[in-house]
């Protein structure tokens, strides 16, 4: 797709709505980095757009994905087909293009239609729910005319929704604030009410956002408050009675709710994952009624937090075995009470939220819920030195809260902060490259890379992130240059780039030549100072296995 | 033993004693266009076109240059070689290249689009064809240039609207000019880097009939330039040379940004797929147009558009590696080219 046309249709787009203002919106968006420039985009489609569109905007930008009507590889067929070309020049071109929908977009011929059909939003999205259980042969059909009427953008905003892959780089924070020029609610009202379990086929904008509520949503999560980095020494933060400091565990943030005597759990994604938990269940006799609790999924044995890798194991599978079960035992650690007897606490202090959850947990004594104890410390430097033994106990490092905070919407600064430890570091050199997506298609960025096994290179990770773009351009031309040989849309090179790989776990895996698994590996440094045989060996990773990974 | 032969110095040609835009220094060079990927300092001999002469000349320096018009025929050692329009940039040529009646010819870089400067591609008949492949995938099909000039038109003046500097990249040797041609009315002046301000000059003394553009020097007022149109080249973006336009928009003529990748990578306000290469279509019609037997494809997509020819019976299609592809569109990145273009 190409912006210049994109930008063009924007004025005519905005006059006609339907799918093409929403493809000139998804367009605004993706091209700009401003916070600013996005947030005017939205405000200006929540204002233009038609209630029902509306909807299913805020759905598609929080997650809520329409389901995939097709896989990509029929779709692919079929454009390959209509644009007359071999599959291999399909796949060339999307290696080159680094997105499915917009190389779909690319290559097929011209519209029959010049100007579109002027479709809206939800008629799309209401079709495909329509067509979802019946005969390739009608889908097919479906996608094919819906082709033949749109134009680029059309398509390529079309092309995402069918596959299920629409990801667009807006916060929550943005499409609440978007909201607030268009609604009479506060912006915290806003993010609790587009949180949580709704349709947006059959929920109505007035519903969702009008001044009164019309039915009360049970299961509805309350909006994250997440923490920043902390770059500066914790001294910066002044007096330390001020703070509170806790373990940062390593699983996945969640939200625990009963309301009703139902017991509902959440991930910070949104995704509601009660089913996946068995543990959880005797919660829902344990807890009292109307309570809201943050906290961290984590797998945990008698009290005490194992590897996030043992989480791995269940995660994303539908049956959970019995051997999962006892191998990966799930707890909830709680971290924070944000509804205490149907009550909303967020407004209310840390110290305070603090003491009541010690005065709830205590009377629940069951090894699937704990309050983690708080650090106590009295200087910052004694903090730092306990700071040091974090990855013993599987932890990430160290949170601090301000003990008079009240439970914020968003990431934001000031009251709470994260002090993780530094990650984990080891040499290696890059043996294979592929093309990366988005902003970097057509670039070399994603790379393999190996450490040594006498005169072997046994590769042990992959990473796509950590270099500047000048950097990635540099390896880019070394790929294109040194490349040994082509197997699809991988690249062999010459071992000769050396880069320090930096993560944050390591565990045994037997699914991986190496016998490991990182957690979270990045380049952290381009070793331009290094040569081939001064990068680790394999005995150097087992030894790390060894130490951190058990 | 071939007319042409791929050599670790370039393209040569044995039999004639010449080389086509060799990268390393050689007696005797035929010159495509004066792009610096093609057109390399250090060697005793330059064959190029009239109107690549003076854009040699400012690159670099002087020379033993001697220049031909398109359609006239050199004889070199028995070799016949002419020159023929390649439509990329001005003076850009195809060096046709006959001997005992075996025709070869070398594309250099070419588009199909008339651009009103470059003269009009004209495929050459032949037995083998040697063709770049800068845009040889079928994701790359340009619009008509009337409409994306319109396009950049508008977005020029929606710039003025909000009081904001146009600043439009484009490649100093080419597409600034191309560019200026059809902007040249939408702003009382038109200001450029100096890069693209020498090779103006440059064409200007020859007697070439540019429109007239201020060249942006460190006293032109600020003022002066509000909701004007600024020309510069891609290694400008981002420099500090820039902040005196603010608030600006930036705009980026070039080929790649067909693809939304491209684009977002380099945090442009608006991208224009306006190139001086054929896309996939100009490149697969003037194959077929040469009727060549076989097919030579450098730099570009080489691999997929050799493998395509072949197996769609259009040529018997090869490979080859060269050291073009580091100037103008050629090269994605700016990176690459930074040095090359502030002259």
């Amino acid at each position: 797709m190409n912006e210049q046309e994109l930008h063009n249709e924007e004025s005519i787009a905005l006059q006609s709505g339907g799918l093409a203002m929403f493809a000139a919106l998804v367009i605004q968006i993706s091209s700009s980095t401003k916070t600013n420039d996005k947030l005017d985009a939205l405000a200006e489609y929540f204002t233009l757009a038609d209630d029902k569109d509306k909807v299913w905007v805020i759905a598609i930008f929080s997650g809520r994905r329409p389901k995939r009507i097709v896989s990509s590889t029929l779709l692919a067929e079929w454009c390959t087909a209509l644009a007359n070309i071999p599959s291999w020049l399909f796949l060339e071109s999307y290696s080159t293009v680094g997105d499915l929908g917009e190389t779909i977009a690319l290559l097929l011929p011209d519209p029959v239609i010049k100007d579109g059909r002027g479709e809206s939003l939800s008629y799309y999205l209401k079709k495909f729910i329509e067509i979802e259980k019946q005969d390739e042969l009608v889908r097919k059909q479906f996608i094919i005319d819906s082709w033949q009427q749109m134009n680029h953008a059309e398509r390529f905003v079309f092309n995402k929704l069918i596959t299920g892959s629409f990801r667009i780089g807006v916060s929550q924070k943005i499409i609440v604030n978007a909201l607030t020029k268009v609604v009479s609610l506060s912006s915290s009202v806003i993010a609790h009410r587009i949180s949580g379990n709704w349709d947006p086929s059959t929920i109505s904008f007035n519903n969702m956002l009008g001044d009164e509520v019309v039915d009360v949503d049970h299961s509805k999560p309350y909006p994250f408050y997440l923490a920043y980095a902390l770059e500066d020494e914790p001294s910066s933060l002044g007096d330390p009675s001020e703070w509170q400091a806790e373990w940062k565990w390593d699983g996945i943030r969640g939200q625990m709710i009963k309301r009703n005597n139902e017991l509902f759990v959440w991930s910070r994604g949104e995704e509601l994952m009660t089913e996946k938990f068995p543990e959880y269940i005797i919660l829902k006799d344990l807890l009292p009624d109307g309570i809201v609790l943050d906290g961290e999924i984590i797998p945990a044995e008698n009290g005490k937090p194992l590897p996030f890798a043992a989480l791995q194991t269940r995660i994303g599978r539908k049956n959970i075995t019995k051997k999962q079960l006892t191998e990966a035992p799930i707890s909830f650690f709680v971290y924070d009470l944000l509804e205490y007897n149907y009550e909303d606490w967020r407004e209310r202090s840390l110290e305070e939220r603090r003491n009541k959850m010690e005065e709830i947990l205590q009377k629940i004594n069951n090894n699937s819920i704990q309050l983690p104890p708080v650090i106590k410390f009295t200087q910052w430097d004694d903090l730092a030195e306990l700071r040091k033994t974090s990855r013993e106990m599987n932890s990430e490092g160290i949170m601090l809260k301000r003990k008079n905070s009240i439970y914020q919407v968003g990431r934001k600064r000031g009251d709470w902060w994260k002090w993780k430890i530094d990650a984990l570091t080891i040499d290696c050199v890059m043996i294979y490259a592929q093309k990366g997506a988005g902003r970097r298609s057509n670039l070399y960025t994603a790379y393999t890379f190996a450490v040594k096994d006498g005169d072997q290179l046994i590769p042990f990770t992959r990473a796509y992130s950590g270099l500047t773009d000048k950097e990635f351009a540099q390896v880019d031309n070394f790929v294109k240059r040194n490349s040994l040989e082509k197997f699809g849309p991988v690249r062999t090179v010459k071992p000769e780039l050396v880069f320090e790989i930096a993560f944050e776990g390591i565990a045994a895996s037997n699914r991986h030549k190496s016998g490991v698994a990182l957690r979270f590996p990045r380049m952290s440094r381009w070793r331009k100072d290094k040569k081939v045989d001064e990068i680790n060996t394999l005995d150097d990773l087992k030894a790390m296995l060894n130490m951190y990974g058990k | 033993m071939n007319l042409i032969n791929f050599t670790d110095k370039g393209l040569c040609c044995p039999q004639g004693d010449f080389y086509i835009d060799p990268w390393k220094p050689v007696d005797k060079a035929i010159i495509t266009h004066a792009h610096s990927d093609h057109a390399y300092a250090g060697h005793k001999y330059y064959l190029c076109h009239h109107h690549t002469k003076p854009l040699l000349q400012l690159r670099l320096g002087d020379n033993n240059y001697e220049s031909v018009e398109w359609g006239e025929t050199i004889t070199m050692n028995g070799v016949k070689v002419s020159l023929h329009p390649a439509g990329h940039i001005i003076g850009s040529s195809q060096i046709r290249v006959e001997y005992k009646g075996e025709v070869w010819v070398i594309s250099g870089d070419y588009k199909t689009e008339d651009d009103g400067l470059s003269g009009k591609f004209e495929p050459i008949k032949c037995n083998t064809f040697i063709t770049e492949s800068t845009f040889g995938l079928p994701i790359y099909k340009w619009k008509p240039q009337q409409e994306i000039f319109e396009n950049i038109i508008n977005w020029i003046s929606r710039n003025k609207e909000n009081g904001k500097t146009s600043v439009l990249l484009a490649y100093s040797l080419g597409k600034a000019q191309r560019v200026l041609q059809h902007i040249k009315d939408t702003t009382q002046d038109i200001y450029v880097h100096g890069a693209i301000w020498n090779a103006h000059e440059a064409l200007l003394n020859v007697g070439w009939n540019l429109p007239v553009v201020k060249r942006i020097t460190p006293d032109t007022p600020k003022e002066a330039l509000k909701g004007t149109v600024v020309i510069a080249p891609p290694s400008a973006d981002s420099s500090p040379w820039m902040k005196k336009f603010h608030p600006y928009s930036v705009g980026v003529c070039s080929g790649w940004m067909q693809v939304r990748g491209n684009a977002r990578r380099r945090n442009v306000d608006a991208g224009f797929a306006l190139s001086d290469h054929a896309d996939w279509e100009g490149l697969l019609q003037s194959i077929k147009a040469t009727q060549a037997e076989r097919v030579f494809v450098t730099h570009g997509f080489q691999s997929a558009f050799s493998r395509y020819l072949n197996e769609e019976g259009i040529a018997i299609a090869a490979e080859v590696k060269t050291e073009y592809g580091s100037e103008d569109e050629e090269a994605p990145k700016q990176e690459v080219d930074e040095t090359k273009d502030e002259l």
